[in-house]
């Protein structure tokens, strides 16, 4: 009881932090999941006075990956039926050309400006429409959201980090008699330390062996996969190998560190 | 005769305007039973201390096991103190370990094979009478068996040198008698040095043996 209780701490303080942290890349890894399906459904308009070849448009802004000309006959159409059809090729030269940009990636607000401003520096092309208003709002709610939960997570990362600073003083405290004592028998540092950094370790261990059932175990929990789906994001939530060895890598290293600030702070008493 | 501990105008104090022991001299013969004696608050214990290098000469020198303290780097100190053993009047047992490996710790220290470190641990129990109690954690231990188990632990590596402060400070007469024919039993059949600082002498005690008392910060022989 008493050997579970001295891991417990450090154990729940770790998973806290894992925990935040995976949250923090699920987020990440949906927004830009969000982002692709957004980019392929979202497209600029360009009108040019004069036709402009694909190749040309699309060197204006690395951003943009494709373009296609919009064709004018359903426009033609709707004002054709009493017009001669040497009178409708005619309206067909003098009418702008419309283009479809479609974009690489989904744009932040000011690469849309930035684009619009390259697009206009043309002299062919007379008018662009963005739907920047459209574009800044679900813009501005995925930034929103994403800020949201990073301030989650650094707040547990705080309030975590705090939580086992307080465990270091207990730790620096049960640690340090015994440490004296093995060095008035002239234990060398590392053999003095040696039991801090092993229970340091398998609490690391502990913890991201936790941390990895909760995550593999939600990665294939319906009800999550659902929620994901229904806004059509299809993303690894959690990937066992590179996601655990991140987790071990950082529950280790804050093992580590905590141990060897208390060695560092071990002052000998005799 | 060899000597273990060299003093030479031996100074010593934990602040710059406070001194302990003053410019003292004297030195200990390898292999002989010594008392340190004096009042409270008169310096023996920081003499201990500095004796197994816890605390640096202010000034002067002070030369244990042929290693001089003023200088000592902490891998030296280190190896010095393997062949010291300490027992002290609030015994200093880990109290997460068993006796068993409270005993073990300095054999683990000085590289002993976990067999053979077991058979002396068993040896030592008998040696202090608690083999009986063998498994068990200090806490569930009388403060005699405590001081029994940290005399066993100071035993344990064959040290050249027994520095024991207050040993029977917090003991009955029983476990007094104990600790010290354990005491007289290492430096005459092991030829272990020992130096005990106490308040008093007991009556029981070989009147022999060397005696120092601190007074006023100086050392006096006073036989």
């Amino acid at each position: 009881m008493k050997s579970v209780k001295n891991h417990l701490s450090l154990v729940i303080a770790l998973l806290s932090i894992l925990f935040s942290m995976q949250v923090f890349f699920i987020v990440e890894r949906s927004i830009e999941a969000y982002k692709v399906n957004l980019a392929s459904s979202y497209s600029v308009i360009a009108v040019s006075k004069k036709p402009l070849e694909s190749s040309e448009i699309v060197k204006i802004n690395k951003i943009i990956s494709s373009v296609q000309e919009l064709s004018p006959d359903s426009v033609i159409k709707r004002l054709s039926s009493d017009m001669k059809n040497t009178n409708v090729e005619l309206l067909k030269l003098t009418l702008p050309k419309f283009y479809k940009l479609s974009l690489a990636y989904y744009p932040t607000s000011e690469e849309v400006k930035e684009l619009r401003a390259d697009l206009l520096a043309n002299n062919s092309i007379t008018k662009v429409e963005d739907f920047s208003h459209t574009h800044g709002t679900t813009y501005k709610l995925l930034l929103l959201f994403k800020n949201v939960v990073s301030l989650f997570a650094i707040v547990v990362l705080i309030v975590t980090v705090l939580l086992i600073f307080k465990e270091l003083r207990i730790w620096q405290y049960k640690h340090n008699e015994r440490m004296t004592i093995m060095g008035l028998f002239g234990a060398a540092l590392w053999l003095r330390s040696a039991v801090l950094f092993r229970l340091a370790i398998v609490d690391a261990l502990i913890a991201s062996f936790l941390a990895f059932g909760i995550f593999f175990y939600m990665s294939s929990y319906p009800w999550v996969l659902e929620q994901l789906g229904s806004i059509g994001i299809n993303i690894v939530i959690f990937n066992p190998i590179n996601d655990f060895l991140i987790i071990l890598g950082v529950a280790i290293s804050i093992s580590i560190v905590l141990a060897s600030l208390i060695v560092i702070g071990h002052k000998e008493e005799a | 005769m060899n000597k273990v501990i060299i003093a030479r105008d031996l100074t010593l104090s934990y602040s710059s305007n406070e001194t302990i022991i003053n410019k003292v001299n004297f030195s200990i013969d390898s292999g002989s039973f010594v008392f340190i004696t004096g009042a409270s608050g008169s310096g023996k214990s920081t003499l201990v201390k500095s004796i197994f290098g816890a605390l640096k000469p202010k000034q002067g020198s002070l030369v244990v096991g042929g290693v001089e303290l003023n200088r000592v780097s902490r891998s030296k100190l280190n190896l010095l103190r393997r062949h010291i053993g300490i027992v002290f009047q609030d015994y200093k047992l880990i109290k997460e370990w068993t006796i068993d490996k409270n005993i073990m710790l300095p054999l683990l220290i000085n590289g002993y094979v976990k067999s053979v470190a077991n058979n002396q641990v068993d040896k030592l129990l008998k040696h202090v009478r608690l083999n009986h109690q063998s498994g068990k954690y200090p806490l569930e231990l009388s403060g005699g068996e405590q001081q029994r188990v940290a005399m066993a632990r100071a035993l344990s590596h064959n040290p050249i040198l027994i520095l024991a402060d207050e040993p029977t400070g917090n003991l009955d007469e029983y476990s007094s008698q104990l600790i010290w024919n354990l005491l007289e039993g290492a430096n005459s059949q092991l030829k272990t040095t020992v130096i005990v600082v106490t308040h008093h002498i007991p009556k029981t005690i070989s009147t022999d043996y060397k005696h120092f008392h601190i007074e006023y910060g100086s050392i006096n022989e006073i036989r």
